[in-house]
């Protein structure tokens, strides 16, 4: 009998998150011909439409609701599925922020192997499946083997699948709340207090054409000053990624990434940035990517338009310096 | 309050270029620079700075060969008071199961409140505090932002969730949080830090010390194998400028101002 495949949709007011398509793909490369179940918890009327969404992709929906749950904790709703799922099922999840937290101790109460952030699929030979993964923070890729036999919980890497976007299946919405919550409520050790919205800062770089946007490569906070007359030269707004923001170089609303903002801009400049799927998660709408970088591994150069392999500290002023000139 | 770090000796993906070796089994390792895991620094920090408030002591614990020696003394250096090797044969080939259970066997051994690793290391995966909490029965979070005492058996936890927002959540000691970078500033190690730790001895447990069958650990353990090494095959990439600085600059101001790049 083959194995039963489920997927974990996360859904933010009452919308499906794009990973929900997704994993509807990577399950589809598992076994093509299975039923996929997703997975959908929450509360009330934004569980409802997540479901009925969740429902247009999926053979069949289970649907997790709990007062508890209208924003989900990890624990509480890891118990709840350890009492739902069956067996050796294999169980997808996305590889953000709420699935790192559920799915590696899911995995240990399922007594099921577990395959972090897999970026793609080859094939299952003697219930072995081949997969991809990422090292040293995209610079080298490696072929996992992951045993199936006894069931597995694997997060999928957001963006790395192409979205099922067919929408053929019209699924039944089966209600598992009951069962989920049969021995009262789980995870009681943790307990979710509120979410603190981020600080609004002076720019909104959501809303910028043109981002210079800096990372670890500029090595000292004075040298963002050059950065400051780079995109004052041109434009532009400055932008960051994580380790500026870390460091307090910078306020966090300028972090583009998954952590912070998501940009969509007709240009983006990244300097001495390396490109994690992290912060290229945060950049929408397709722009124009020039990267320097003096690290030919660099991993943003996979995804920019244009590569130069230069020392940001050096290139920076000469850049401003060219543009003026142009300028006149 | 007794707190245990994990930490890992990593390539330096900062100061080096990984290069996959010719057969694919492994990197490059000649030349690499390794240092401490970068989310450790900041969960080493994050202890010290607790012990500093309330009291108690800090062990780091590391599985790995000798080497791994040279990271727990770093710590050490910073800040924590003892250091904890978890060495043997069989732990090569450990996937995170194994790791995790590794060292479930050492925390068992000793009585502490809190645990804390990094949020993730040079595998990108994220897993082993998860499993470690999972095993103990302890309660979890990850991606730990903010950290918060309130008495000997609560603390208040923040964690990174999607868009810069932060998840406040109240937990019972003892728990087990993964760090995520930004929490704090590490503070600085210098050579005169490291000298006074250099002598301090380290133990070392093995497979046995630790009451472990060998066929629950390292490769004979593990459900989930690294199978090789390689470079991914581009799509498109970039289109990579070639030519003096000069007229690198050229092209580029000439593409900035035909996309719009320049206003």
């Amino acid at each position: 009998m083959p194995q039963q495949i489920f997927a974990y949709i996360i859904h933010r007011d009452g919308k499906i998150d794009d990973t929900a398509l997704e994993l509807a793909a990577a399950a589809k490369k598992i076994d093509p011909q299975s039923s996929v179940t997703a997975l959908v918890a929450g509360a009330g009327e934004a569980l409802t439409a997540a479901c009925a969404q969740a429902a247009a992709s999926y053979g069949s929906v289970w649907k997790i609701e709990n007062d508890v749950l209208a924003h989900v904790n990890a624990e509480v709703l890891r118990g709840m599925l350890v009492r739902i799922l069956p067996k050796a099922s294999i169980v997808l999840i996305p590889h953000e922020h709420f699935g790192m937290d559920l799915a590696p101790g899911l995995a240990v109460k399922l007594d099921m192997a577990y395959l972090p952030d897999a970026v793609g699929f080859e094939e299952i030979t003697e219930g072995k499946l081949k997969a991809v993964r990422e090292e040293y923070s995209g610079q080298v890729s490696t072929h996992v083997s992951c045993d199936l036999s006894g069931g597995a919980v694997i997060t999928i890497r957001p963006g790395s699948f192409a979205a099922d976007e067919s929408r053929a299946l019209n699924g039944q919405i089966v209600d598992k709340s009951a069962e989920a919550a049969a021995d009262g409520v789980p995870g009681k050790s943790r307990r979710f207090i509120e979410v603190v919205a981020a600080e609004v800062g002076d720019v909104d770089i959501t809303k910028a054409e043109v981002l210079v946007s800096v990372g670890r490569g500029i090595e000292d906070q004075e040298n963002l000053e050059m950065v400051n007359e780079l995109a004052a030269a041109m434009g532009a707004d400055v932008a960051c990624s994580r380790p500026i923001v870390d460091a307090k170089w910078l306020e966090k609303s300028r972090q583009v990434g998954t952590s912070g903002k998501t940009v969509k801009p007709k240009v983006y400049l990244a300097l001495g940035i390396s490109g994690s799927f992290q912060h290229m998660g945060g950049i929408k709408g397709a722009p124009y990517i020039v990267a320097v970088n003096k690290n030919p591994k660099a991993p943003i150069f996979q995804v920019a338009d244009v590569g130069l392999i230069e020392d940001i500290l050096e290139f920076i002023p000469a850049l401003t310096e060219k543009i003026k000139e142009v300028k006149g | 309050m007794e707190i245990l770090v994990c930490v890992k000796r990593v390539p330096d993906t900062a100061e080096n270029e990984i290069e996959v070796s010719r057969d694919g089994s492994d990197i490059e390792r000649g030349d690499l620079v390794y240092s401490v895991n970068e989310w450790d620094n900041y969960a080493v920090e994050e202890a010290i700075r607790i012990r500093d408030k309330v009291g108690g002591s800090i062990t780091v614990v590391s599985v790995g060969g000798g080497e791994a020696e040279e990271v727990l003394r770093r710590e050490m250096a910073m800040g924590a008071d003892k250091g904890i090797l978890l060495s043997d044969d069989s732990f090569a080939g450990s996937d995170g199961m194994g790791i995790a259970r590794i060292v479930k066997a050492e925390v068992e051994k000793g009585k502490y409140d809190l645990i804390l690793t990094g949020a993730q290391a040079d595998d990108g995966a994220g897993q082993v505090g998860g499993m470690l909490a999972a095993m103990l029965d302890w309660p979890y979070a990850s991606l730990v932002n903010h950290l918060e005492l309130l008495d000997d058996k609560r603390i208040k936890v923040g964690r990174e969730i999607a868009g810069g927002n932060q998840e406040m959540n109240e937990m019972d000691l003892p728990c087990v949080l993964s760090i995520q970078t930004g929490i704090n500033e590490p503070r600085y190690v210098g050579i005169r830090g490291i000298r006074k730790v250099a002598s301090v001895e380290i133990p070392v447990r093995k497979a046995a010390d630790l009451g472990l069958a060998p066929e629950s650990v390292g490769a004979a353990g593990a459900k989930v194998k690294r199978l090789d090494y390689f470079r991914p095959e581009l799509g498109e990439g970039a289109e990579m400028l070639e030519g003096s600085t000069e007229e690198k600059l050229e092209k580029l101001v000439e593409l900035l101002k035909t996309k719009g790049g320049i206003k």
